[in-house]
């Protein structure tokens, strides 16, 4: 099943499928209501599973129990086949990429040291670390001269969030975690990142899960789209499936597109 | 010489303050539950008259400068602890989130991320605590610790004018000039974090 190591290294082995979601459960500590209800996925390699689903259906919620900034009441999470219950998570976040919609950038830190933090952290030798994020810059289309040494409040909106994916990428992490990452840009600059990030998941091969309320968004950019609905998945399939299911959950969004 | 004593009182008692202080801030910033207890205890050794506190202090640490200096750091923690919290508490909660999904740990976050951005704000803290201690060393002189309050002291025993402005105005100055330097130090970390 184990394959080479990846690039860089790290305590996941390259095994299909990269993410696994078993029968997830969260309950609200204080009142045990469940925000995430029994839902099971997997997504491979090259494979961006899109979360679908409005306001407090769930999405988020699930994003953050599979890199345990929430730990799931029932149900398990795998990557590369082992439970991620069973790795420290610190060190599990550092082996998983993770985009939010406010960005996050360290203000003090300029756009190389942002890019740069967890090879940082796993202390990479410096020049290793320079060179990755001249690599990554150039790939989300900053050009590395210009970008490495500006600063967040430099930035445009558009601009900190292809900083924020560099960062998310830097450690050549096997899963990238994005929730609603377009969704405070404008929307001529959402559908340039869109339509650029369409092209990067090609050539990435990574799995990806993308949390979005947008349906436009996640048909255009998922290989599969799950609607969450009230916590459970309502629907997982191919965007083309979607478009042609009768399912009233998802009758309810593409009317509502 | 007093204007010494009267520097050495504030120095080190603001540097205890700020040992105690900064951790407790950082306490009270990360767990909810401390900050009530933590603020309001503060707020509370604030609210004693100087004089008073020294007061009670005499009969358990004797007269002498560790009974200035312990009293200095009782008024220096309000201020310290108080910004510490604020300066931490106010740093974007985006960043944290985004520092702790990366996969930083709490020590790493607060080394390399919270203390960095609430560096000028507790700063504004220390520079408080630095002024409001020249101001009450100043009564360290009424139990016998010495400092720029001996010359006040004695000056108004003896109804001398020239003896209290020999005390008053480098007690002054003092305050002045520890108010700018820290304010310069200030400014520059804030901007930086900007």
């Amino acid at each position: 099943m184990a394959s080479a190591r990846s690039r860089s290294g790290g305590i996941f082995e390259e095994v299909n499928p990269v993410l696994e979601v078993r029968d997830l459960r969260y309950e609200l500590p204080r009142n045990g209501r469940a925000l995430v209800d029994g839902v099971s996925f997997s997504v491979g390699a090259g494979e961006t599973l899109v979360l679908l689903g409005r306001s407090g259906a769930g999405k988020t919620t699930t994003l953050r129990l599979l890199n345990r900034l929430l730990v799931p009441t029932a149900g398990a999470v795998l990557i590369a086949g082992q439970p991620t219950a069973a790795v420290e998570a610190t060190q599990l976040r550092r082996r998983i990429g993770y985009v939010i919609q406010e960005v996050g950038l360290f203000p003090h830190f300029s756009v190389a040291a942002n890019v740069g933090l967890v090879p940082r952290l796993a202390q990479w030798p410096r020049d290793r670390i320079e060179r990755r994020v001249r690599e990554l810059l150039t790939l989300v289309g900053l050009d590395p001269d210009t970008f490495a040494a500006r600063f967040p409040h430099q930035l445009s909106g558009g601009q900190r969030q292809r900083v924020g994916v560099a960062r998310a990428l830097a450690a050549d992490p096997p899963l990238l975690l994005l929730d609603e990452p377009f969704g405070a840009l404008d929307a001529i600059t959402r559908l340039e990142l869109q339509r650029e990030f369409r092209a990067l998941e090609g050539r990435l091969g990574k799995a990806m899960v993308f949390v979005t309320h947008d349906v436009r968004e996640g048909l255009l950019l998922g290989t599969r789209i799950g609607l969450l609905d009230a916590g459970r998945l309502a629907f997982l399939g191919t965007p083309e499936e979607f478009r042609a299911s009768s399912l009233p959950e998802v009758r309810q969004f593409m009317e509502a597109a | 010489m007093l204007l010494v004593q009267h520097i050495g009182l504030v120095a080190i008692s603001t540097g205890i303050a700020v040992l105690i202080g900064l951790p407790l801030g950082v306490l009270a910033a990360r767990r909810p539950g401390w900050r009530g207890p933590v603020l309001a205890l503060a707020n509370v050794f604030q609210t004693i008259p100087s004089l008073a506190l020294f007061g009670l202090l005499i009969p358990v640490f004797g007269i002498g400068a560790w009974t200035a200096i312990t009293a200095l750091v009782v008024y220096a923690l309000l201020p310290i602890v108080r910004n510490t919290y604020a300066g931490i508490a106010g740093v974007d909660p985006a960043v944290r989130e985004a520092g702790r999904g990366m996969g930083m740990t709490e020590g790493e976050l607060l080394r390399l991320v919270e203390l960095p951005l609430a560096a000028g704000v507790i700063l504004a803290g220390v520079r408080v605590a630095t002024v409001v201690s020249v101001g009450i060393a100043t009564i360290a002189a009424a139990i016998g610790a010495g400092g720029l309050g001996v010359y006040i002291f004695r000056g108004v025993a003896a109804v001398d004018d020239t003896l209290i402005l020999a005390g008053a105005i480098p007690a002054a100055l003092l305050a002045i000039l520890a108010d700018a330097l820290l304010g310069f130090a200030e400014r520059r970390l804030v901007w930086r974090s900007r």
